[in-house]
């Protein structure tokens, strides 16, 4: 039963992202803020990988570039060895097959939660619309959303949201998930029960996830690895492998090899939310 | 092993809306309750005031000057049935109502296009905000002079009241988007057509609605003051009247009783347009009940 782990990972030749060598400057010319620095990350296909550092480290940078929501100032970033965006061609293009989940939620306000589920294939134009509404009703159902097909994002809670916005997100087939600390506002009993419900839609569908986050606790339970960031300009300082056997329920958290990687990883998260602190002292 | 996952929790999460839709109906009520009593105090106020002086032997300030409630009734008991009454109402609200729907025509698309095209933007909105300051009135004597018909003239007048204020809701709101509205379209494939008609007109709506809700309303205080000014515009080939003639030629005719009768009417007319964009309003934009 153990189907994940990076080397028991055979089914999923794709979604393998490889960030080489990438530095973000905003503004070169003028305040010339350096937000990522010299930053190298390999992701394998299937991996649930957590990008842990201090708010405002330029986490969110970095995840940007990989949407292609904005540029890179040099180095490297692929998608299953196929080129996103380098210094000749800075930003990548969107695609369906790198979807973002936000920070604040962005499901249409106006759409009800079945039309922002079925927005994405409706675009892409594959699929009839009578097949994607089936697939929609059936993702929902499968995601414990049954019931709240016709309900606007509006009427349902923080949590319903959330999954709403996984499931819209999966429609699309995406090889790679971009998780832009997508729990940060729920309270952390409606946290748990979406990282069990998380880990379950992803035990169903087989994506490579970029998680960002500032929660250790989170990135240890739902990751298959961790990368602690430096504070801004930010870039990996320790990669730390959670080598507890997925499927994984809440019951890791207080299991003893849990607590060890929580000490092997506060410390050094500690140390760079400390800077992160300090240098925002400095410039307020 | 897999352990059985826990679902349950969820499940409550799900009904929620219907109670407070209840309540609120229910306060509805008795707003509605507190609204009419108010009305009649006010009507009350009112009547004793205007016969102060056969009542209390002294004439009330202002109040002691306009004729009572129980006069204007009477008087407009009498134009229930005249004809030429409900040409005025009529005439108003052609003139609102062409003059709304040529704002709301042509005032969404060009806020729209401001917002999504710099270019246009920056051609257009310092003209934009030279014209917006001066008000609908300051264009009488300039658009009488523009138009053949003064019909046409009045309905230019009132196109200006909502025009100004629906373009800058309209730009405010479609400028304001999200951004990751249109991030998360973008990755989805959305074409720049899917991402306008899609994402920004529907997530502008709001705005929209707001600016036509004000916008209807400047236009009612427009219409009328336009026809005391023109006098009704029977002269330049259109059908004349309205309310807000109906008005002046009361005051010019003495009869103070039916100059309160045109107040009220506009003020019911004004109230009854708005109700009226309220309603569509919330049509077109059903998920904000829900707030």
């Amino acid at each position: 039963m153990n189907m994940i782990g990076e080397e028991m990972q055979p089914g999923l030749s794709k979604g393998a992202i490889r960030i080489e060598d990438v530095v973000k400057i905003y503004d070169p010319d003028g305040a010339a803020v350096m937000a990522v620095d010299h930053c190298s990350i390999d992701i394998p296909a299937g991996e649930i990988c957590m990008i842990v550092g201090p708010s405002g480290c330029g986490k969110t940078t970095l995840l940007n570039a990989i949407a292609g929501f904005h540029g890179v100032t040099s180095g490297h970033i692929y998608l299953d060895n196929e080129l996103l965006c380098s210094p000749e061609k800075p930003q990548a293009e969107p695609g369906s097959d790198r979807i973002v989940v936000f920070q604040n939620g962005a499901l249409f306000p106006w759409k009800t939660n079945i039309d922002n589920i079925a927005f994405g294939p409706l675009m892409a134009g594959k699929l009839g619309k009578k097949e994607i509404y089936e697939k929609a009703r059936s993702m929902m159902a499968d995601a414990g959303l049954s019931g709240t097909e016709n309900s606007y994002p509006g009427e349902v809670s923080s949590g319903l949201r959330r999954r709403v916005e996984i499931v819209r997100a999966l429609m699309n087939d995406p090889k790679v998930l971009l998780f832009d600390e997508p729990y940060r506002a729920l309270d952390s009993l409606t946290k748990s029960v979406m990282h069990e419900a998380l880990l379950d839609i992803y035990y169903k569908n087989k994506v490579t996830i970029f998680f960002i986050t500032h929660d250790l606790e989170e990135a240890i339970f739902l990751g298959h690895r961790l990368i602690i960031m430096t504070s801004r300009p930010c870039k990996p300082k320790k990669i730390v492998d959670v080598d507890i056997p997925h499927p994984r329920d809440y019951s890791v958290l207080t299991s003893p090899r849990f607590r060890e990687i929580m000490n092997e990883a506060k410390g050094v998260v500690n140390e760079e939310a400390k800077k992160a602190f300090d240098a925002g002292e400095r410039e307020g | 092993m897999k352990k059985p996952r826990k679902r349950s929790m969820l499940a409550n999460e799900r009904d929620n809306g219907m109670n407070i839709r209840k309540f609120r109906d229910g306060l509805f009520s008795k707003s509605t309750l507190r609204g009419i009593s108010a009305i009649i105090i006010f009507g009350i106020i009112w009547e004793l005031g205007a016969r102060s002086e056969e009542l209390f032997g002294y004439r009330w300030p202002f109040l002691g000057l306009v004729p009572a409630p129980s006069a204007v009734f009477v008087s407009w008991g009498g134009l229930i049935g005249d004809p030429s009454y409900w040409q005025s109402w009529y005439m108003s609200f052609l003139r609102v109502f062409a003059g709304f729907m040529a704002a709301v025509v042509i005032g969404i698309p060009l806020g729209l296009f401001m917002a999504v095209n710099k270019t246009f933007y920056g051609m257009a909105f310092p003209s934009f905000e030279v014209l917006r300051p001066i008000p609908p009135l300051a264009w009488v004597p300039a658009s009488i002079i523009f138009w053949p018909t003064q019909e046409l003239s009045i309905a230019f007048v009132t196109f200006l009241g909502a025009f100004y204020t629906i373009v800058i809701n309209v730009l405010g709101g479609a400028r304001s988007i999200n951004k990751q509205f249109l991030q998360a379209a973008q990755s989805m494939g959305a074409s720049q057509w899917d991402i306008f008609k899609r994402i920004i007109l529907p997530a502008t709506l709001p705005s929209i609605v707001v600016g036509a809700a004000v916008g209807m309303g400047i236009t009612w205080e427009v219409v009328v003051a336009a026809e005391m000014i023109s006098g009704g515009g029977s002269s330049g080939g259109g059908a004349g009247g309205g309310l807000g003639f109906f008005i002046w030629s009361s005051y010019v005719g003495g009869s103070y009783e039916q100059i309160i009768v045109g107040m009220i009417s506009i003020g019911i007319a004004g109230y009854m347009s708005s109700e009226l964009l309220r309603q569509t309003g919330g049509l077109l934009t059903p998920w904000l009940k829900t707030r």
